[in-house]
């Protein structure tokens, strides 16, 4: 039993023990600097980037190519009016931004952005605490972020706002659940929920070549995790809570100013954490991909972990420019019925490997074993009901699914072209008939 | 100056000399989560309005997550903010907000003898809640979590172990409990639907509209051979003839004796006002 787990007290928590203050400082002070920089590129590169999916330049007028632009965005709106509405609830209103925006940044203190490195001269790891249950913390945060949202759409006091806020309510409590047992494999595989002893769980490399990473050892949990963390953002194709065509602006309908500044730093934060989760638990982290010692040390790290976050975070961006958004009863089907089910039994099967069941069968018994899983398996498959035979008594189709005029089709030919009848008027007269405007010269 | 240099310079005691007892950093935790709960709670109690009160139970709940922290419990601390914080006042906001936002509280009884119930139940939960704390303060052997928290896989190893060990038969009555509730419920949120056929879904309501042969569409107006536009005129066929969909029933239906005074208006045949007259009605 107590073998699976890793030391009580990981590495990295040795290792960052004994940070003095000053050296904790400067990592808040990091981390912030960190979020603040990767959102204003972040609202910059995905307009560029959904810019060039629908063939058009992009934002490319303020500063070199137009990398400005975010940073002038927000100066601008902290010059705009702070309007609040008349039926809107004054203190709530006030503290919804506040409370939305607060997690979104605590939640970032338990990724590790490298491992060991030095610091005027202090040996330490480059992460602001790695607590025992560090995994437990984004989550936690995540579901406090939610009330800032639910709370900024009740307070505004008018209905669309109401209506994003209780979409919201319903999505983010039911994909957390999607999230949550798609991390619980990972956290079965380590013996450890904290975020350093994941990242070295990941550090051997599976035959020498392939990394050992929980992304590709527990691919079902990486899928339901991707998936998951884009509903847990409202991000597209499931931004239902702030959906524009439907609903105005969903949730934030009735903020302006900075208010609606922190909620627009709070979403692009929060893509960035869950990003750097998704990079922590199933991308390996700092490491690099491939098992060399000197890439593996040091500030280097830092780099791996940036260029798999942004990995993660173009994967936000392409599915905003690509897919349209989810009606709600196919988001909340997709949630309770697909991911939440097929976590489960993937965990049931995860826990029968790691329990050792496996390892003391001869090989005959486990291929006895999967004769019998596949027989199962079989089983289930012929109670599934069969598929509908689609109706035939429809409008005629011509092969390949779309209604094609038949290949026989003779075209008409065009009416002959009138001809347009002049009349035959005199050179010289219509000399005189049609002024141009140049006789007088 | 120097001051601030040696604070910062500063390094936390090693994890391990944590020793079981208050130590500065816990008793100042405490005295301002403490009467920050309290704040929360009372809060709840006299906030007029019913998000209002929700808010201020969630500033009680995250005061006590936090001490959980405190205590060298750090697992018990998150999952009272992602269960109780995050899950449950969620959906009490939840229902709240399909309430409606006035919703406040109302001070009509409907139950009789509410109050003395509820002053029985009171007194009788207060003397448990002294009876516990009396208990927890005098007999009681406060002992600290650094050993459960470093041996024998930790803090959620240990927490594991107990509750698929010792603690099975409670927790899996608690699980059986939580499904009959949820089951409770879908069948009480499902009693309207009782006996009623499935919904049809969209094709299914599409097809079914064109099976019959009644005309979905619009029906035709008078079109281009009409004579005017008025829903009396017929609608034309290509041959000339009246086309039968675009009749008017009550017009169809109604004597043509009885329309012949606006025939005649709209004609013009009938009778003119005199020219003298200010308005046609008055003549």
């Amino acid at each position: 039993m107590t073998k699976n787990f890793a030391a009580e007290i990981g590495d990295t928590a040795k290792l960052l023990a004994d940070d003095p203050i000053w050296l904790v400082l400067i990592k808040v002070v990091g981390i912030f600097a960190f979020l603040v920089v990767m959102t204003l590129f972040m609202i910059n590169w995905e307009r560029k980037v959904v810019a060039r999916m629908q063939h058009r330049p992009g934002p490319n007028r303020v500063g070199p190519n137009g990398w400005l632009q975010s940073l002038a965005d927000g100066l601008k709106l902290a010059f705009k009016e702070d309007i609040r509405p008349v039926l809107a609830d004054k203190w709530v209103f006030f503290l919804a931004p506040v409370i939305s925006c607060i997690p979104a940044f605590l939640a970032f203190s338990v990724i590790p952005l490298a491992g060991k490195v030095s610091m005027f001269g202090q040996e330490t790891s480059l992460q602001l605490v790695d607590l025992p249950v560090g995994v437990l913390v984004v989550l936690a945060c995540s579901s406090l972020g939610v009330y800032g949202i639910v709370l900024s759409g009740w307070a505004s006091g008018s209905p669309y706002p109401l209506l994003g806020a209780l979409r919201s309510a319903a999505q983010v409590i039911s994909y957390e659940i999607a999230m949550g047992l798609s991390i619980v494999a990972v956290i079965m595989f380590t013996g450890s929920m904290s975020t350093g002893d994941i990242v070295n769980a990941q550090a051997n490399m599976l035959g020498g070549v392939v990394p050992g990473w929980f992304g590709l050892l527990l691919f079902p949990s990486f899928v339901i995790y991707v998936v998951s963390m884009v509903g847990e953002t409202n991000r597209a194709p499931f931004d239902l809570p702030e959906a524009e065509s439907e609903l105005v602006g969903g949730f934030h309908t009735e903020y302006s100013s900075l208010k609606f500044a922190l909620f627009f730093l709070a979403e692009y934060v929060n893509m960035v954490t869950v990003s750097a989760l998704a990079t922590t638990l199933f991308l390996g982290g700092y490491r690099a991909p491939w098992s060399g010692e000197f890439m593996n040390t040091g500030w280097w790290g830092l780099l791996w972990f940036i260029a798999k976050t942004l990995l993660f975070l173009f994967l936000f961006i392409w599915l905003r420019g690509t897919l349209p958004r989810l009606r709600y009863d196919q988001f909340m089907k997709l949630g309770w019925k697909v991911l939440v089910p097929t976590s489960l039994v993937w965990i049931m099967a995860v826990a029968v490997i790691r329990t050792g069941a496996l390892k003391d069968m001869s090989n005959a018994q486990k291929l006895i074993a999967l004769g019998v899983v596949v027989g199962l398996v079989l089983l289930l498959s012929f109670l599934l009901p069969d598929k509908k035979v689609t109706d035939t008594k429809g409008v005629p189709l011509a092969g390949s699914g779309f209604p094609l005029p038949p290949l026989d089709l003779a075209v008409p030919k065009s009416a002959p072209k009138r001809k347009v009848k002049v009349a035959n008027i005199p050179a010289a007269n219509t000399a005189k008939a049609v002024t141009t405007g140049k006789e007088a010269e | 100056m120097s001051l601030l240099v040696q604070f910062l310079a500063q390094q936390p005691e090693p994890v391990q000399q944590v020793v079981d007892k208050v130590t500065t950093g816990e008793a100042i935790a405490f005295w301002v989560l403490g009467p920050l709960a309290l704040a929360g709670a009372l809060g709840m109690l006299f906030a007029r309005n019913a998000v209002h009160s929700a808010l201020w139970l969630v500033v009680t709940m995250l005061s006590l997550g936090v001490l959980y922290m405190i205590q060298q419990a750090p697992f018990l601390g998150f999952v009272q903010i992602i269960v109780y914080t995050g899950a449950i006042m969620m959906l009490f906001l939840f229902v709240l907000m399909m309430v409606g936002r006035d919703s406040s509280d109302s001070v009509v009884e409907v139950i009789r003898g509410q109050r003395l119930a509820a002053a029985l139940l009171g007194i009788g939960f207060a003397v448990l809640m002294v009876g516990s704390v009396a208990r927890a303060l005098t007999s009681v052997q406060p002992k600290g979590l650094v050993e459960a928290n470093t041996t024998n896989g930790g803090n959620v190893g240990n927490i594991g172990t107990k509750l698929f060990t010792d603690y099975l038969f409670p927790f899996e009555l608690t699980s059986a409990l939580l499904i009959v509730a949820a089951l409770g419920a879908m069948i009480l949120a499902f009693v309207g639907r009782d006996g009623k056929p499935a919904r049809k879904t969209q094709k299914e309501l599409v097809e079914e509209r064109f099976q019959d042969g009644t005309r979905v569409g619009s029906i035709p107006g008078p079109g281009v051979f009409a004579t005017a536009n008025s829903v009396a005129t017929p609608a034309l066929l290509p041959d000339g003839s009246v086309s039968e969909e675009s009749l008017f029933e009550l017009i169809e239906a109604t004597d043509s004796s009885v329309l012949s005074d606006d025939v005649a208006e709209v004609a013009g045949t009938g009778h003119q006002p005199d020219p003298h007259a200010l308005k046609g009605s008055e003549s």
